[in-house]
Protein backbone atom coordinates (compact mmCIF):
# COMPACT_ATOMS: atom_id res chain seq x y z
CA UNK A 1 0.00 0.00 0.00
CA UNK A 2 1.44 3.13 -1.03
CA UNK A 3 0.49 6.03 1.27
CA UNK A 4 3.39 8.67 -0.37
CA UNK A 5 2.50 11.55 -2.14
CA UNK A 6 4.73 14.12 -3.87
CA UNK A 7 4.02 17.89 -2.66
CA UNK A 8 6.13 19.87 -5.27
CA UNK A 9 8.74 17.67 -5.70
CA UNK A 10 9.16 17.02 -2.33
CA UNK A 11 8.39 13.09 -1.35
CA UNK A 12 5.96 13.01 1.80
CA UNK A 13 5.71 9.58 3.56
CA UNK A 14 1.65 10.12 3.95
CA UNK A 15 -0.51 13.58 2.91
CA UNK A 16 -0.98 14.21 6.41
CA UNK A 17 1.17 17.97 7.79
CA UNK A 18 0.24 20.29 10.86
CA UNK A 19 -1.11 23.33 10.21
CA UNK A 20 1.03 26.55 10.67
CA UNK A 21 0.64 28.42 13.84
CA UNK A 22 -1.32 25.54 15.71
CA UNK A 23 1.54 23.34 16.05
CA UNK A 24 4.44 25.34 17.24
CA UNK A 25 7.93 23.60 15.75
CA UNK A 26 6.75 20.70 16.77
CA UNK A 27 7.86 21.19 20.40
CA UNK A 28 4.92 21.04 22.33
CA UNK A 29 3.00 18.68 20.86
CA UNK A 30 6.43 16.05 20.12
CA UNK A 31 5.58 14.61 23.65
CA UNK A 32 2.17 13.82 22.24
CA UNK A 33 2.90 12.37 18.71
CA UNK A 34 6.03 10.93 16.90
CA UNK A 35 6.52 13.65 14.68
CA UNK A 36 8.31 10.83 12.21
CA UNK A 37 4.57 9.60 11.41
CA UNK A 38 3.84 12.58 9.99
CA UNK A 39 3.69 13.51 6.43
CA UNK A 40 5.42 17.23 7.59
CA UNK A 41 5.60 19.53 10.15
CA UNK A 42 4.21 23.36 8.87
CA UNK A 43 6.25 25.50 11.64
CA UNK A 44 4.33 28.58 13.13
CA UNK A 45 4.96 31.53 10.77
CA UNK A 46 8.14 33.43 11.74
CA UNK A 47 9.80 36.37 10.08
CA UNK A 48 13.18 38.07 9.83
CA UNK A 49 13.03 39.95 12.86
CA UNK A 50 10.84 39.28 16.62
CA UNK A 51 7.27 40.06 16.73
CA UNK A 52 5.36 40.50 19.83
CA UNK A 53 1.82 39.80 18.38
CA UNK A 54 -1.44 41.30 19.71
CA UNK A 55 -2.75 42.27 23.23
CA UNK A 56 -4.88 39.61 25.41
CA UNK A 57 -7.61 37.61 24.93
CA UNK A 58 -6.28 36.57 21.90
CA UNK A 59 -8.50 33.48 21.29
CA UNK A 60 -12.19 33.06 21.58
CA UNK A 61 -14.26 29.58 21.23
CA UNK A 62 -16.92 29.74 18.37
CA UNK A 63 -19.24 26.87 18.24
CA UNK A 64 -17.33 24.17 16.35
CA UNK A 65 -14.52 26.48 15.80
CA UNK A 66 -12.26 29.07 17.24
CA UNK A 67 -10.91 32.40 16.78
CA UNK A 68 -7.58 33.83 17.31
CA UNK A 69 -5.98 36.89 16.99
CA UNK A 70 -2.38 36.03 17.84
CA UNK A 71 -0.72 38.87 15.67
CA UNK A 72 2.07 36.47 14.80
CA UNK A 73 4.49 36.49 17.50
CA UNK A 74 7.48 35.18 16.90
CA UNK A 75 11.00 34.26 17.92
CA UNK A 76 12.96 35.73 14.28
CA UNK A 77 14.62 33.95 12.16
CA UNK A 78 17.97 33.84 14.34
CA UNK A 79 16.18 32.10 17.18
CA UNK A 80 13.86 29.50 14.70
CA UNK A 81 16.90 28.31 12.85
CA UNK A 82 19.49 27.73 15.94
CA UNK A 83 16.62 26.07 17.93
CA UNK A 84 13.60 25.04 15.67
CA UNK A 85 15.14 23.88 12.81
CA UNK A 86 18.54 21.69 13.97
CA UNK A 87 15.41 20.09 16.69
CA UNK A 88 12.91 19.46 13.90
CA UNK A 89 15.80 17.98 12.00
CA UNK A 90 16.13 15.01 14.44
CA UNK A 91 12.78 13.41 13.33
CA UNK A 92 12.27 12.00 9.61
CA UNK A 93 9.43 14.04 8.40
CA UNK A 94 9.42 16.99 5.89
CA UNK A 95 9.72 20.17 7.35
CA UNK A 96 8.13 23.08 5.80
CA UNK A 97 8.90 26.49 7.36
CA UNK A 98 5.36 29.50 7.36
CA UNK A 99 6.66 32.77 6.54
CA UNK A 100 5.68 35.80 7.32
CA UNK A 101 6.54 39.70 6.45
CA UNK A 102 5.22 43.19 6.86
CA UNK A 103 6.26 44.23 3.15
CA UNK A 104 7.45 42.70 0.31
CA UNK A 105 11.50 42.66 1.09
CA UNK A 106 10.71 41.44 4.63
CA UNK A 107 9.51 37.97 2.86
CA UNK A 108 12.09 38.19 0.36
CA UNK A 109 14.83 38.53 3.14
CA UNK A 110 13.73 35.53 5.04
CA UNK A 111 13.59 33.23 2.05
CA UNK A 112 16.78 34.44 0.93
CA UNK A 113 18.10 33.52 4.58
CA UNK A 114 16.45 29.89 4.85
CA UNK A 115 17.72 29.30 1.23
CA UNK A 116 20.89 28.37 3.44
CA UNK A 117 19.08 25.98 5.86
CA UNK A 118 17.29 22.03 5.73
CA UNK A 119 14.21 23.29 5.34
CA UNK A 120 12.55 21.33 2.69
CA UNK A 121 9.21 23.33 1.64
CA UNK A 122 8.43 27.16 2.43
CA UNK A 123 4.62 28.25 3.20
CA UNK A 124 4.48 31.94 2.07
CA UNK A 125 1.63 33.66 4.65
CA UNK A 126 0.14 36.42 2.65
CA UNK A 127 -2.49 37.10 5.14
CA UNK A 128 -0.09 39.17 7.18
CA UNK A 129 -0.41 43.12 7.23
CA UNK A 130 0.81 44.95 4.34
CA UNK A 131 2.10 47.74 6.41
CA UNK A 132 2.76 50.32 3.22
CA UNK A 133 -1.27 50.07 2.90
CA UNK A 134 -2.53 50.40 6.24
CA UNK A 135 -2.80 47.08 7.53
CA UNK A 136 -4.54 45.41 4.51
CA UNK A 137 -3.47 41.51 3.68
CA UNK A 138 -1.05 40.92 1.00
CA UNK A 139 -3.39 38.21 -0.26
CA UNK A 140 -6.85 39.96 -1.16
CA UNK A 141 -5.12 41.56 -4.15
CA UNK A 142 -4.01 39.22 -6.94
CA UNK A 143 -1.76 41.58 -8.66
CA UNK A 144 -0.13 41.75 -5.65
CA UNK A 145 0.09 37.82 -4.87
CA UNK A 146 1.94 37.49 -8.19
CA UNK A 147 3.90 39.90 -7.25
CA UNK A 148 5.45 38.63 -4.41
CA UNK A 149 5.19 34.93 -5.30
CA UNK A 150 7.67 36.20 -8.34
CA UNK A 151 10.02 38.06 -5.96
CA UNK A 152 10.32 35.00 -3.68
CA UNK A 153 10.88 32.48 -6.51
CA UNK A 154 13.64 34.52 -7.41
CA UNK A 155 15.54 34.53 -4.31
CA UNK A 156 13.78 30.56 -3.12
CA UNK A 157 16.30 27.91 -2.79
CA UNK A 158 13.04 25.64 -1.85
CA UNK A 159 9.88 25.07 -3.44
CA UNK A 160 7.23 27.42 -2.44
CA UNK A 161 3.98 27.18 -1.55
CA UNK A 162 1.78 30.30 -1.57
CA UNK A 163 -0.75 30.39 1.68
CA UNK A 164 -4.29 31.72 0.32
CA UNK A 165 -6.78 33.79 2.37
CA UNK A 166 -10.37 33.09 1.91
CA UNK A 167 -10.96 36.27 2.66
CA UNK A 168 -11.91 36.86 -1.18
CA UNK A 169 -14.39 37.12 -4.10
CA UNK A 170 -13.04 34.47 -5.84
CA UNK A 171 -10.34 32.24 -4.47
CA UNK A 172 -9.37 30.61 -7.94
CA UNK A 173 -8.01 34.47 -8.86
CA UNK A 174 -5.69 34.60 -6.37
CA UNK A 175 -4.65 30.85 -7.09
CA UNK A 176 -3.96 31.73 -10.61
CA UNK A 177 -2.06 34.97 -9.71
CA UNK A 178 0.35 32.50 -7.37
CA UNK A 179 0.70 30.14 -10.09
CA UNK A 180 1.22 32.67 -12.93
CA UNK A 181 4.30 34.11 -10.25
CA UNK A 182 5.82 30.52 -10.52
CA UNK A 183 4.85 28.89 -7.20
CA UNK A 184 5.39 25.61 -6.97
CA UNK A 185 2.06 24.79 -4.89
CA UNK A 186 -0.78 27.11 -3.23
CA UNK A 187 -2.00 25.69 0.52
CA UNK A 188 -5.46 26.41 1.06
CA UNK A 189 -7.47 28.20 3.64
CA UNK A 190 -6.03 30.59 5.99
CA UNK A 191 -9.13 31.51 8.43
CA UNK A 192 -11.85 33.22 7.58
CA UNK A 193 -12.23 36.75 9.78
CA UNK A 194 -14.53 36.96 11.91
CA UNK A 195 -15.82 38.33 15.42
CA UNK A 196 -17.06 37.45 18.39
CA UNK A 197 -19.00 39.83 21.26
CA UNK A 198 -18.66 39.06 24.88
CA UNK A 199 -22.27 39.95 25.95
CA UNK A 200 -21.39 40.11 29.58
CA UNK A 201 -17.95 42.43 29.25
CA UNK A 202 -20.28 44.64 26.87
CA UNK A 203 -17.15 44.24 24.20
CA UNK A 204 -15.37 42.85 21.75
CA UNK A 205 -14.43 38.53 22.61
CA UNK A 206 -10.83 39.31 21.37
CA UNK A 207 -8.64 42.65 21.78
CA UNK A 208 -8.05 42.98 18.40
CA UNK A 209 -11.54 42.86 17.75
CA UNK A 210 -11.41 40.64 14.88
CA UNK A 211 -10.15 36.89 14.06
CA UNK A 212 -9.60 34.04 12.15
CA UNK A 213 -11.75 31.62 12.01
CA UNK A 214 -10.96 28.19 12.53
CA UNK A 215 -11.78 24.53 13.50
CA UNK A 216 -14.69 22.27 11.74
CA UNK A 217 -17.23 25.13 11.93
CA UNK A 218 -15.31 26.48 8.38
CA UNK A 219 -14.96 23.03 6.85
CA UNK A 220 -17.18 23.15 4.06
CA UNK A 221 -16.35 26.74 3.02
CA UNK A 222 -12.54 24.96 2.95
CA UNK A 223 -13.38 21.60 0.91
CA UNK A 224 -15.46 24.04 -1.67
CA UNK A 225 -12.64 26.43 -2.56
CA UNK A 226 -10.06 23.58 -2.73
CA UNK A 227 -12.29 21.94 -5.28
CA UNK A 228 -12.54 25.31 -7.26
CA UNK A 229 -8.56 25.62 -7.22
CA UNK A 230 -8.07 22.12 -8.29
CA UNK A 231 -10.44 22.92 -11.68
CA UNK A 232 -7.93 25.38 -12.42
CA UNK A 233 -4.76 25.07 -11.64
CA UNK A 234 -2.36 22.69 -12.73
CA UNK A 235 -0.08 23.16 -8.91
CA UNK A 236 -0.72 20.69 -6.09
CA UNK A 237 -2.72 22.00 -3.00
CA UNK A 238 -2.12 21.75 0.37
CA UNK A 239 -5.63 21.52 1.65
CA UNK A 240 -6.89 22.95 5.03
CA UNK A 241 -9.72 24.25 7.21
CA UNK A 242 -11.62 22.36 9.74
CA UNK A 243 -9.93 18.77 9.52
CA UNK A 244 -10.48 16.59 12.55
CA UNK A 245 -10.33 13.32 11.54
CA UNK A 246 -9.30 11.51 8.68
CA UNK A 247 -12.81 11.15 7.16
CA UNK A 248 -12.06 15.21 7.05
CA UNK A 249 -8.60 14.78 5.51
CA UNK A 250 -9.98 12.29 2.56
CA UNK A 251 -12.72 14.53 1.67
CA UNK A 252 -10.26 16.93 0.50
CA UNK A 253 -8.06 14.78 -1.28
CA UNK A 254 -10.79 14.01 -2.89
CA UNK A 255 -11.89 17.08 -3.46
CA UNK A 256 -8.00 17.73 -4.82
CA UNK A 257 -5.69 18.42 -2.22
CA UNK A 258 -2.50 16.87 -2.72
CA UNK A 259 -1.65 16.81 0.88
CA UNK A 260 -3.37 18.50 4.07
CA UNK A 261 -2.81 20.27 7.16
CA UNK A 262 -4.16 19.72 10.05
CA UNK A 263 -5.00 22.45 12.88
CA UNK A 264 -7.77 23.88 15.54
CA UNK A 265 -8.05 19.56 16.17
CA UNK A 266 -4.64 19.54 17.65
CA UNK A 267 -6.28 21.42 20.27
CA UNK A 268 -8.47 19.24 21.52
CA UNK A 269 -6.84 16.38 20.92
CA UNK A 270 -3.10 16.59 20.92
CA UNK A 271 -2.89 13.28 19.61
CA UNK A 272 -5.07 13.77 16.81
CA UNK A 273 -2.96 14.19 13.85
CA UNK A 274 -1.12 10.49 14.36
CA UNK A 275 -4.62 9.51 14.65
CA UNK A 276 -5.46 10.60 10.95
CA UNK A 277 -2.52 9.07 9.62
CA UNK A 278 -3.44 5.60 10.76
CA UNK A 279 -7.35 6.11 9.69
CA UNK A 280 -6.23 7.55 6.05
CA UNK A 281 -4.67 4.29 6.32
CA UNK A 282 -7.37 1.99 7.42
CA UNK A 283 -9.95 3.41 4.96
CA UNK A 284 -7.69 2.23 2.19
CA UNK A 285 -7.22 -1.10 3.28
CA UNK A 286 -11.11 -1.21 3.58
CA UNK A 287 -11.22 -0.40 0.44
CA UNK A 288 -8.67 -1.76 -1.08
CA UNK A 289 -7.05 1.13 -2.54
CA UNK A 290 -3.16 0.60 -3.09
CA UNK A 291 -2.32 4.05 -3.88
CA UNK A 292 -3.33 7.34 -2.23
CA UNK A 293 -3.10 9.05 -5.36
CA UNK A 294 -5.92 7.30 -6.47
CA UNK A 295 -7.98 9.58 -4.16
CA UNK A 296 -6.29 12.79 -5.18
CA UNK A 297 -8.43 14.58 -7.14
CA UNK A 298 -11.19 11.39 -7.85
CA UNK A 299 -14.50 13.35 -7.51
CA UNK A 300 -14.50 15.52 -10.58
CA UNK B 1 5.40 14.56 30.87
CA UNK B 2 2.08 15.84 30.73
CA UNK B 3 -0.34 13.17 29.57
CA UNK B 4 -3.76 13.27 27.54
CA UNK B 5 -6.40 10.39 28.58
CA UNK B 6 -9.58 9.57 29.70
CA UNK B 7 -10.29 9.32 33.40
CA UNK B 8 -12.64 7.79 35.63
CA UNK B 9 -14.59 10.38 37.96
CA UNK B 10 -14.69 8.48 41.74
CA UNK B 11 -16.50 11.55 43.21
CA UNK B 12 -18.44 14.28 42.29
CA UNK B 13 -20.11 16.93 44.95
CA UNK B 14 -21.58 20.76 45.41
CA UNK B 15 -19.63 22.19 48.02
CA UNK B 16 -22.01 25.11 47.51
CA UNK B 17 -24.31 26.66 44.77
CA UNK B 18 -22.41 26.82 41.78
CA UNK B 19 -19.22 25.39 43.27
CA UNK B 20 -18.04 22.09 42.68
CA UNK B 21 -15.79 19.22 43.68
CA UNK B 22 -14.55 15.99 41.36
CA UNK B 23 -12.17 13.65 42.29
CA UNK B 24 -10.78 11.76 39.63
CA UNK B 25 -8.80 8.29 39.09
CA UNK B 26 -5.15 10.04 37.93
CA UNK B 27 -2.44 7.62 38.55
CA UNK B 28 0.05 9.29 36.13
CA UNK B 29 -0.97 12.79 36.53
CA UNK B 30 -0.88 12.67 40.58
CA UNK B 31 2.43 11.23 40.63
CA UNK B 32 3.82 14.18 38.72
CA UNK B 33 1.39 16.77 39.69
CA UNK B 34 3.02 19.72 42.18
CA UNK B 35 0.73 22.89 43.33
CA UNK B 36 0.22 25.89 41.10
CA UNK B 37 -0.11 23.49 38.36
CA UNK B 38 -2.91 22.62 36.36
CA UNK B 39 -5.57 20.54 33.95
CA UNK B 40 -7.41 21.36 30.60
CA UNK B 41 -10.58 19.23 31.06
CA UNK B 42 -12.64 18.83 27.36
CA UNK B 43 -16.17 18.69 27.23
CA UNK B 44 -18.42 16.26 25.50
CA UNK B 45 -19.60 18.10 23.39
CA UNK B 46 -17.55 18.16 20.00
CA UNK B 47 -18.86 22.15 18.63
CA UNK B 48 -17.14 23.31 21.97
CA UNK B 49 -13.43 22.41 20.97
CA UNK B 50 -11.01 24.00 23.66
CA UNK B 51 -9.62 23.06 26.31
CA UNK B 52 -11.15 24.38 30.03
CA UNK B 53 -8.47 25.05 32.41
CA UNK B 54 -8.76 23.80 36.00
CA UNK B 55 -6.21 24.28 38.56
CA UNK B 56 -5.32 20.82 40.68
CA UNK B 57 -6.96 21.66 44.15
CA UNK B 58 -4.87 18.33 45.80
CA UNK B 59 -3.22 15.23 45.02
CA UNK B 60 -2.84 11.77 46.89
CA UNK B 61 0.10 10.25 45.17
CA UNK B 62 -0.68 6.84 47.28
CA UNK B 63 -3.90 6.38 45.84
CA UNK B 64 -3.35 8.47 42.63
CA UNK B 65 -6.26 10.59 42.93
CA UNK B 66 -6.39 14.13 41.60
CA UNK B 67 -9.32 16.42 43.37
CA UNK B 68 -10.73 19.35 41.15
CA UNK B 69 -12.57 22.38 42.45
CA UNK B 70 -14.23 24.66 40.01
CA UNK B 71 -17.11 27.08 39.98
CA UNK B 72 -19.60 26.66 36.95
CA UNK B 73 -19.41 29.71 35.27
CA UNK B 74 -20.72 28.33 31.55
CA UNK B 75 -20.84 25.27 29.16
CA UNK B 76 -18.09 23.33 30.00
CA UNK B 77 -18.24 23.82 34.12
CA UNK B 78 -22.12 22.83 33.74
CA UNK B 79 -21.57 19.71 31.59
CA UNK B 80 -18.76 18.58 33.98
CA UNK B 81 -21.01 19.53 37.32
CA UNK B 82 -23.39 17.22 35.54
CA UNK B 83 -21.43 14.16 35.85
CA UNK B 84 -21.31 11.65 38.75
CA UNK B 85 -18.77 8.74 39.86
CA UNK B 86 -17.99 6.09 37.43
CA UNK B 87 -18.09 8.43 34.03
CA UNK B 88 -15.54 9.66 32.50
CA UNK B 89 -13.59 12.81 31.16
CA UNK B 90 -10.95 13.74 29.26
CA UNK B 91 -8.08 15.43 31.08
CA UNK B 92 -4.88 16.48 29.77
CA UNK B 93 -1.77 17.40 32.62
CA UNK B 94 0.14 18.41 34.54
CA UNK B 95 0.21 21.57 32.80
CA UNK B 96 2.70 24.77 33.80
CA UNK B 97 5.08 26.10 36.28
CA UNK B 98 4.06 25.86 39.70
CA UNK B 99 5.33 27.02 43.12
CA UNK B 100 8.35 25.20 42.75
CA UNK B 101 9.35 28.56 41.00
CA UNK B 102 9.38 29.82 44.70
CA UNK B 103 12.24 27.27 46.31
CA UNK B 104 14.42 28.95 43.70
CA UNK B 105 13.85 32.20 45.08
CA UNK B 106 13.60 32.08 48.67
CA UNK B 107 14.03 30.06 51.73
CA UNK B 108 11.91 32.32 54.04
CA UNK B 109 10.28 29.96 56.75
CA UNK B 110 6.87 31.95 56.91
CA UNK B 111 4.42 31.42 54.00
CA UNK B 112 1.39 33.52 53.38
CA UNK B 113 -1.47 31.78 51.50
CA UNK B 114 -3.80 33.90 49.74
CA UNK B 115 -7.23 32.56 47.80
CA UNK B 116 -9.90 34.87 46.48
CA UNK B 117 -12.97 33.06 45.29
CA UNK B 118 -12.65 30.20 43.15
CA UNK B 119 -8.75 30.91 43.48
CA UNK B 120 -8.79 29.33 46.83
CA UNK B 121 -8.78 25.31 45.26
CA UNK B 122 -4.87 25.62 44.13
CA UNK B 123 -4.44 26.66 47.62
CA UNK B 124 -4.66 23.72 49.19
CA UNK B 125 -2.12 21.50 47.77
CA UNK B 126 0.40 24.48 48.27
CA UNK B 127 -0.65 24.16 51.83
CA UNK B 128 0.07 20.75 52.27
CA UNK B 129 3.48 20.58 50.58
CA UNK B 130 4.57 23.58 52.50
CA UNK B 131 3.42 22.65 55.89
CA UNK B 132 4.88 18.84 55.22
CA UNK B 133 8.14 20.84 54.28
CA UNK B 134 7.72 22.21 57.78
CA UNK B 135 7.44 26.42 56.55
CA UNK B 136 5.07 27.92 58.81
CA UNK B 137 1.77 28.36 56.95
CA UNK B 138 -1.04 31.33 57.11
CA UNK B 139 -4.10 30.98 54.62
CA UNK B 140 -5.45 34.71 54.32
CA UNK B 141 -9.26 33.47 52.51
CA UNK B 142 -11.54 35.56 50.68
CA UNK B 143 -14.84 34.85 50.89
CA UNK B 144 -18.40 36.90 49.04
CA UNK B 145 -20.24 35.73 52.44
CA UNK B 146 -20.03 33.21 55.72
CA UNK B 147 -20.98 30.71 52.96
CA UNK B 148 -17.29 29.32 52.80
CA UNK B 149 -15.88 26.51 50.53
CA UNK B 150 -12.45 24.10 52.01
CA UNK B 151 -11.87 26.01 55.43
CA UNK B 152 -12.26 22.93 56.96
CA UNK B 153 -9.22 21.21 54.42
CA UNK B 154 -7.40 24.46 54.70
CA UNK B 155 -7.36 24.47 58.19
CA UNK B 156 -5.80 20.89 58.08
CA UNK B 157 -2.39 22.82 56.56
CA UNK B 158 -3.13 26.12 57.99
CA UNK B 159 -3.81 28.61 60.37
CA UNK B 160 -6.72 30.12 58.36
CA UNK B 161 -8.00 34.01 58.58
CA UNK B 162 -11.02 34.53 56.09
CA UNK B 163 -12.48 38.10 55.06
CA UNK B 164 -15.97 38.39 53.41
CA UNK B 165 -17.90 40.96 51.19
CA UNK B 166 -20.21 41.22 52.96
CA UNK B 167 -19.02 40.94 56.55
CA UNK B 168 -20.69 38.16 57.78
CA UNK B 169 -17.04 36.38 58.70
CA UNK B 170 -13.87 37.39 59.62
CA UNK B 171 -12.56 40.75 58.26
CA UNK B 172 -14.99 42.87 56.85
CA UNK B 173 -13.32 43.32 53.45
CA UNK B 174 -10.86 42.07 51.30
CA UNK B 175 -7.54 39.61 51.89
CA UNK B 176 -5.60 42.46 52.11
CA UNK B 177 -7.53 44.11 54.35
CA UNK B 178 -7.67 40.80 56.69
CA UNK B 179 -3.59 40.89 56.14
CA UNK B 180 -3.25 44.44 57.25
CA UNK B 181 -6.24 43.69 60.48
CA UNK B 182 -4.36 40.49 61.51
CA UNK B 183 -0.87 42.02 61.23
CA UNK B 184 0.64 39.10 59.26
CA UNK B 185 3.51 40.90 58.08
CA UNK B 186 5.02 42.69 61.36
CA UNK B 187 7.78 44.83 60.66
CA UNK B 188 11.04 43.11 60.24
CA UNK B 189 9.32 39.96 58.81
CA UNK B 190 9.42 40.99 54.87
CA UNK B 191 12.13 39.08 54.54
CA UNK B 192 11.00 35.80 56.08
CA UNK B 193 7.93 35.76 54.23
CA UNK B 194 6.99 34.49 51.27
CA UNK B 195 3.07 35.40 49.57
CA UNK B 196 1.46 33.15 47.43
CA UNK B 197 -1.83 34.35 45.92
CA UNK B 198 -4.52 32.99 42.98
CA UNK B 199 -8.02 35.05 42.93
CA UNK B 200 -9.30 37.74 40.88
CA UNK B 201 -6.82 40.59 39.04
CA UNK B 202 -7.78 43.45 41.17
CA UNK B 203 -7.03 40.79 44.53
CA UNK B 204 -3.26 40.37 42.45
CA UNK B 205 -2.99 43.82 41.43
CA UNK B 206 -3.52 44.87 44.90
CA UNK B 207 -1.51 42.76 46.68
CA UNK B 208 0.96 43.54 44.43
CA UNK B 209 0.98 47.04 45.90
CA UNK B 210 1.18 45.94 49.24
CA UNK B 211 4.62 43.04 47.97
CA UNK B 212 5.92 46.57 46.43
CA UNK B 213 5.53 48.64 49.54
CA UNK B 214 6.56 45.95 51.98
CA UNK B 215 9.10 44.20 50.01
CA UNK B 216 7.88 41.06 50.21
CA UNK B 217 8.60 37.82 47.91
CA UNK B 218 5.14 37.42 46.32
CA UNK B 219 4.06 34.73 43.51
CA UNK B 220 0.64 35.06 41.69
CA UNK B 221 -1.42 32.57 39.88
CA UNK B 222 -2.49 33.78 36.49
CA UNK B 223 -5.55 32.87 33.88
CA UNK B 224 -5.86 33.86 30.32
CA UNK B 225 -8.15 32.45 27.67
CA UNK B 226 -6.06 29.24 26.01
CA UNK B 227 -6.41 27.30 23.16
CA UNK B 228 -3.68 24.81 23.13
CA UNK B 229 -2.32 24.08 26.94
CA UNK B 230 0.53 23.08 26.16
CA UNK B 231 3.07 26.23 24.69
CA UNK B 232 2.14 26.03 21.00
CA UNK B 233 -0.15 28.20 20.11
CA UNK B 234 1.02 31.26 21.91
CA UNK B 235 -2.98 32.22 22.70
CA UNK B 236 -1.95 32.70 26.61
CA UNK B 237 0.18 35.19 26.79
CA UNK B 238 1.00 37.65 29.66
CA UNK B 239 3.34 40.83 29.60
CA UNK B 240 6.71 40.50 31.34
CA UNK B 241 9.78 42.48 32.25
CA UNK B 242 12.52 40.16 30.70
CA UNK B 243 12.19 38.74 27.67
CA UNK B 244 10.47 34.97 27.29
CA UNK B 245 11.83 32.07 26.77
CA UNK B 246 9.84 31.21 23.64
CA UNK B 247 9.82 34.59 21.31
CA UNK B 248 12.53 36.80 23.54
CA UNK B 249 9.84 39.25 23.11
CA UNK B 250 8.55 40.20 27.04
CA UNK B 251 5.39 37.32 26.22
CA UNK B 252 5.48 34.63 28.69
CA UNK B 253 3.25 32.06 28.14
CA UNK B 254 0.87 31.48 31.06
CA UNK B 255 0.66 27.51 30.25
CA UNK B 256 4.09 26.96 30.34
CA UNK B 257 6.37 29.45 31.82
CA UNK B 258 3.41 30.28 34.24
CA UNK B 259 0.46 30.01 35.45
CA UNK B 260 2.52 31.22 38.77
CA UNK B 261 4.69 34.07 38.37
CA UNK B 262 7.17 36.53 40.90
CA UNK B 263 4.70 39.60 40.39
CA UNK B 264 8.19 41.18 40.21
CA UNK B 265 8.54 39.81 36.51
CA UNK B 266 5.05 41.10 35.51
CA UNK B 267 3.64 44.21 34.16
CA UNK B 268 0.41 44.93 36.38
C1 LIG C 1 -4.61 28.33 34.86
C2 LIG C 1 -6.08 28.41 35.17
C3 LIG C 1 -6.57 27.75 36.29
C4 LIG C 1 -7.93 27.79 36.59
N1 LIG C 1 -8.37 27.13 37.69
C5 LIG C 1 -9.68 27.12 38.00
C6 LIG C 1 -10.17 26.40 39.12
O1 LIG C 1 -9.41 25.73 39.84
N2 LIG C 1 -11.50 26.45 39.38
C7 LIG C 1 -12.36 27.16 38.59
O2 LIG C 1 -13.56 27.16 38.87
N3 LIG C 1 -11.93 27.85 37.52
C8 LIG C 1 -10.62 27.85 37.19
N4 LIG C 1 -10.17 28.56 36.08
C9 LIG C 1 -11.17 29.23 35.24
C10 LIG C 1 -11.84 28.20 34.31
O3 LIG C 1 -10.90 27.79 33.33
C11 LIG C 1 -13.07 28.76 33.58
O4 LIG C 1 -14.03 29.13 34.52
C12 LIG C 1 -13.66 27.74 32.61
O5 LIG C 1 -12.79 27.53 31.52
C13 LIG C 1 -15.01 28.18 32.10
O6 LIG C 1 -15.46 27.23 31.15
P1 LIG C 1 -17.02 27.16 30.75
O7 LIG C 1 -17.13 26.27 29.58
O8 LIG C 1 -17.83 26.80 31.92
O9 LIG C 1 -17.36 28.67 30.40
P2 LIG C 1 -17.58 29.34 28.98
O10 LIG C 1 -17.72 30.77 29.23
O11 LIG C 1 -18.65 28.64 28.22
O12 LIG C 1 -16.20 29.08 28.26
C14 LIG C 1 -15.96 29.52 26.95
C15 LIG C 1 -14.47 29.51 26.69
O13 LIG C 1 -13.81 30.50 27.47
C16 LIG C 1 -12.84 29.93 28.32
N5 LIG C 1 -12.87 30.61 29.62
C17 LIG C 1 -13.97 31.09 30.27
N6 LIG C 1 -13.61 31.66 31.44
C18 LIG C 1 -12.27 31.53 31.54
C19 LIG C 1 -11.31 31.92 32.53
N7 LIG C 1 -11.65 32.55 33.66
N8 LIG C 1 -10.00 31.64 32.29
C20 LIG C 1 -9.63 31.00 31.17
N9 LIG C 1 -10.50 30.60 30.21
C21 LIG C 1 -11.80 30.86 30.39
C22 LIG C 1 -13.21 28.48 28.41
O14 LIG C 1 -12.08 27.65 28.69
C23 LIG C 1 -13.77 28.20 27.04
O15 LIG C 1 -12.76 27.99 26.09
C24 LIG C 1 -8.82 28.54 35.76
C25 LIG C 1 -8.32 29.20 34.63
C26 LIG C 1 -6.97 29.14 34.33
C27 LIG C 1 -6.46 29.85 33.12
C1 LIG D 1 -3.97 29.87 16.85
C2 LIG D 1 -3.73 29.86 15.36
C3 LIG D 1 -2.56 30.43 14.85
C4 LIG D 1 -2.33 30.44 13.47
N1 LIG D 1 -1.16 30.98 13.00
C5 LIG D 1 -0.89 30.93 11.67
C6 LIG D 1 0.36 31.40 11.15
O1 LIG D 1 1.25 31.81 11.91
N2 LIG D 1 0.57 31.37 9.81
C7 LIG D 1 -0.39 30.87 8.95
O2 LIG D 1 -0.15 30.85 7.74
N3 LIG D 1 -1.57 30.40 9.41
C8 LIG D 1 -1.85 30.42 10.73
N4 LIG D 1 -3.04 29.91 11.21
C9 LIG D 1 -4.02 29.35 10.25
C10 LIG D 1 -3.92 27.82 10.18
O3 LIG D 1 -2.64 27.41 9.72
C11 LIG D 1 -5.00 27.22 9.25
O4 LIG D 1 -4.85 27.74 7.95
C12 LIG D 1 -6.41 27.53 9.72
O5 LIG D 1 -6.50 27.54 11.12
C13 LIG D 1 -7.44 26.53 9.17
O6 LIG D 1 -7.17 25.20 9.61
P1 LIG D 1 -7.85 24.51 10.92
O7 LIG D 1 -9.33 24.77 10.82
O8 LIG D 1 -7.48 23.06 10.82
O9 LIG D 1 -7.25 25.17 12.09
C14 LIG D 1 -3.30 29.89 12.59
C15 LIG D 1 -4.46 29.32 13.11
C16 LIG D 1 -4.70 29.30 14.47
C17 LIG D 1 -5.95 28.67 15.00
S1 LIG E 1 -2.64 28.00 25.57
FE1 LIG E 1 -1.48 27.78 23.76
S2 LIG E 1 0.40 28.69 24.35
FE2 LIG E 1 -0.73 28.68 26.19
Amino acid sequence: MNTSVNLAGVILKNPVLTASGTFGSGIEYSEFVDLSKLGGVVTKGVAITPWEGNPTPRVAETTGGMLNAIGLQNPGLDVFCERDLPFLSKFDTAIVVNVCGHSEEEYVKAVERLAETNADLLEINISCPNVKEGGIAFGTNAAKIEEITRAVKKVARQPIIMKLSPNVTDITEMALAAQNGGADAVSLINTITGMKIDINRRTFALANKTGGLSGPAIKPVAVRMVYQVAQKVSIPILGMGGIACAEDALEFLMAGATAVSVGTANFHNPKVTEEIVEGIEAYMKRNRIEDINELIGCVK
Amino acid sequence: MKRYESLTILESSCLQEGIYSMTLDARAIAQEAEPGQFVCLYTDDLSRLLPRPISICDVDKETGTLRLVYRTVGFGTKEFSGKSAGDTITVLGPIGTGYSKVAEGAEAPKRILVGGGIGIPPMLLLAKEWKQAGYEVIAVLGYRTKDTFLLDDMEKYATCYVATDDGSLGTYGTVIDAIRENNLIPNGAENETVIAACGPMPMLRGLAGLAAERNVSTYVSLEERMACGVGACLGCITKTKSVDAHSHVHNARICTEGPVFDVKELCF
